[in-house]
């Protein structure tokens, strides 16, 4: 990883837009699946696909590659949209998502479409697999530089398999396994800290002998520099906590959990009516009043 | 005229001397075996490592050896990581556990990804004993048929375990081997083939009864099937056992053969009497063949404890109750 010039974030962030621009009009045509998760995991993935992975667009299947395991698979759509952007397919093809024969399956299937490392939906199974893909690294070759990146969601986390995976990745002290938490706060049913309460999510995975961070999972320059440090850390797994705010980009989505599972046009009323809400997305998105640029904070 | 026991069946089985072996040790030698073959096999363990002969191939490549814990669910899916990377796992527990409890796992992150992972199942069936229902698995062949993709093994003895693990170990794709915990009667020897898919008539009936019964059996149970079989014959029906190892892909050609040349089958599994092998072949005989089809095995109830022989008798497929089940269906 590199430190990043003003330009190259500001670039970022551009390409993130552009993103999330992708994910309203893919949900719109797909007329189902989730909005609030991948247009506020849009900056991260922005940032792996377009800065920090070791991977090949036009070559999926490159050994050498890093692998980015997504346990959460029902924010696919931005999975999709940035591999699509980032040129392991054709753009267009994004309007396929959810409709019959289409490679973007509802949830992600790896033999789908290739670049996709893993099929999920049914959560807390990722990191289990990001485990046993960093331990079999290991065991191949102890000086490997691959990473293994793993994002999870943070309502997954009531799953009881994630607590075992996380056991073992710290006794088996895997530093080359960096897992990243969305932790906005949101799940189906509500509110995390009403379904199920979390905190304190830093303490547990401390415990469980992990390093972690915190940071503003819209701010691409403390995402990388976090990215950065986790890289470096030694004799532990990594996760990062990016604290995100849901449906980020629209901003009369954002922070309301009934858009979690609901695409543009069949989500909560009380700020835009069904009718507008896509053309309200697109138009947020495209005059960025929905305030996504995060360099006027430094 | 008497019925023929084939060449490849060892000719001991049935002296009361017969040597019992649980057919799990087969799983630990052949493990130990494809990994000394094979540097990509690997073995998890879900703290079951002695009893699920496990430690044979653990001791001899203790760093090719995960030990999850007790987490099933985790280790099917961190066994799919690996095989993602390469690696051929093996992970092993008590088939309650896995494939019972980590069902989800198997099927999405090891089946649907196509990953080459072979689950094995130990001390499956009411054979378990003591350990009462909880730990004896009798929904286990079910659970695993039904998942697309995944191939379904209940090798006989220890011999068959051997080289059924062998076998899977080379076999590309994921794989269910159910085994169980008791020394139970040694079937075969260690020259009997076996390959993936194919079942194998181990006894032919009288040619001269005019009753023909196509007994079929999987697992360890094929011992007290094919003793049973010996003693229709001796007592004036024609029945011969067909051992099919491989309950998924069905050998649909051996069952067509088999099917013509008998007029009933009886079907024999420590397992409940849905779902299992007695439905895979009542399936494909409804269409292909429709004739009178006898399933024998738990009948829709739970385990308990006792001993084994307890258990079997209770549950109506040792094999006295194997005999006196067809005698009564023959009528």
């Amino acid at each position: 990883m590199h430190y990043l010039t003003d330009d190259e974030v500001r670039a970022l962030e551009k390409r993130a837009n552009e993103i999330r621009t992708s994910i309203i009009e893919m949900l719109v045509e797909a007329g189902s699946g989730h909005t609030a998760g991948p247009l506020d995991m849009a900056d991260i993935f922005t940032l792996l696909y377009f800065e920090v992975l070791r991977h090949k667009p036009q070559d999926p299947y490159w050994k050498d590659r890093d692998r980015l395991i997504l346990s959460n698979g029902h924010i696919c759509p931005v999975l999709y949209a940035t591999m699509a952007h980032a040129g392991y397919f054709p753009v267009e093809e994004l309007l396929t998502l959810r409709k019959f024969g289409t490679r973007l399956q509802g949830h992600p299937h790896r033999e789908a479409l290739p670049g996709v490392e893993t099929s999920s939906g049914p959560l807390g199974s990722g990191l289990s697999q990001a485990v046993g893909m960093a331990l079999a690294e290991r065991m191949e070759n102890p000086y490997s530089s691959k990473y293994f990146y793993c994002i999870m969601g943070d309502g997954e986390l009531n799953e009881g398999q994630i607590w075992e995976a996380t056991m073992h990745a710290g006794k088996e002290k895997l530093h080359n396994l960096i897992a990243i938490i969305d932790r906005n706060d949101i799940q189906i049913d509500g509110y995390t800290k009403d379904v199920m309460p979390l905190e304190p999510l830093r303490e547990k995975f401390e415990a469980f002998n992990w390093d972690v961070q915190e940071v503003d999972g819209h701010n691409i320059r403390s995402v990388n520099d976090a990215l950065g440090k986790a890289q470096a850390v030694y004799g532990q797994p990594s996760l990062i906590i990016a604290h995100t705010i849901p449906s980020k980009g629209v901003d009369v989505f954002e922070r309301d959990f009934r858009w979690h599972g609901n695409p543009p046009g069949l989500g909560p009323e009380d700020r835009v009516k069904k009718e507008d809400q896509a053309k309200t997305a697109l138009m947020k998105l495209r005059t960025l009043n929905g305030q996504i640029t995060t360099h006027d904070y430094f | 005229m008497a019925y023929t026991l084939a060449s490849h069946i060892n000719p001991n089985v049935f002296e009361t001397s017969v040597e019992k072996v649980p057919n799990r040790n087969g799983y630990g030698e052949g493990l130990k075996e494809a990994g000394t073959r094979d540097e990509r096999v690997v073995a998890l363990s879900a703290d079951l490592t002695a009893s699920t002969k496990t430690n044979m191939f653990a001791d001899a490549f203790p760093k090719r050896f995960v030990q999850v814990g007790i987490a099933e669910q985790s280790m099917a899916s961190v066994a799919s990581g690996m095989a993602a990377m390469g690696k051929i796992p093996f992970i092993a527990s008590y088939a309650m556990f896995s494939p019972g409890r980590n069902w989800e796992q198997v099927r999405t992150t090891i089946a649907y990804n196509g990953a080459n992972v072979k689950i094995v199942g130990a001390h499956a069936g009411v054979s378990v004993g003591p350990d009462g229902a909880t730990h004896q698995a009798i929904e286990d062949i079910a659970l695993m048929r039904v998942i697309p993709r995944m191939v379904v093994v209940a090798p006989c003895d220890v011999h068959e375990a051997r080289k059924a693990t062998l076998a899977l170990a080379k076999y590309v794709g994921p794989a269910y081997m159910r085994l169980a915990r008791e020394g139970t009667g040694v079937v075969t020897t260690a020259g009997t083939s076996f390959e993936i898919g194919k079942a194998d008539i181990f006894l032919k009936r009288d040619v001269g009864h005019r009753t023909r019964v196509g007994i079929i059996a999987t697992g360890v149970i094929t011992y007290e099937a094919l003793c049973a079989a010996k003693t229709l014959n001796e007592k004036g029906i024609g029945a011969s056992l067909l051992h099919m190892a491989t309950i998924k892909p069905l050998d649909k050609e051996a069952i067509d053969r088999y099917a013509e040349d008998h007029d009933m089958i009886v079907t024999v599994e420590e397992h409940q009497r849905a779902g299992g092998l007695g439905g895979a072949i009542a399936e494909y005989l409804s269409v292909h063949k429709p004739m009178r089809i006898l399933r024998l095995g738990v009948d829709d109830q739970f385990g308990q404890s006792g001993t084994p022989d307890e258990l079997l008798r209770h549950y109506g497929i040792d094999s006295n109750s194997i005999v006196r089940e067809v005698v009564r269906y023959v009528g």
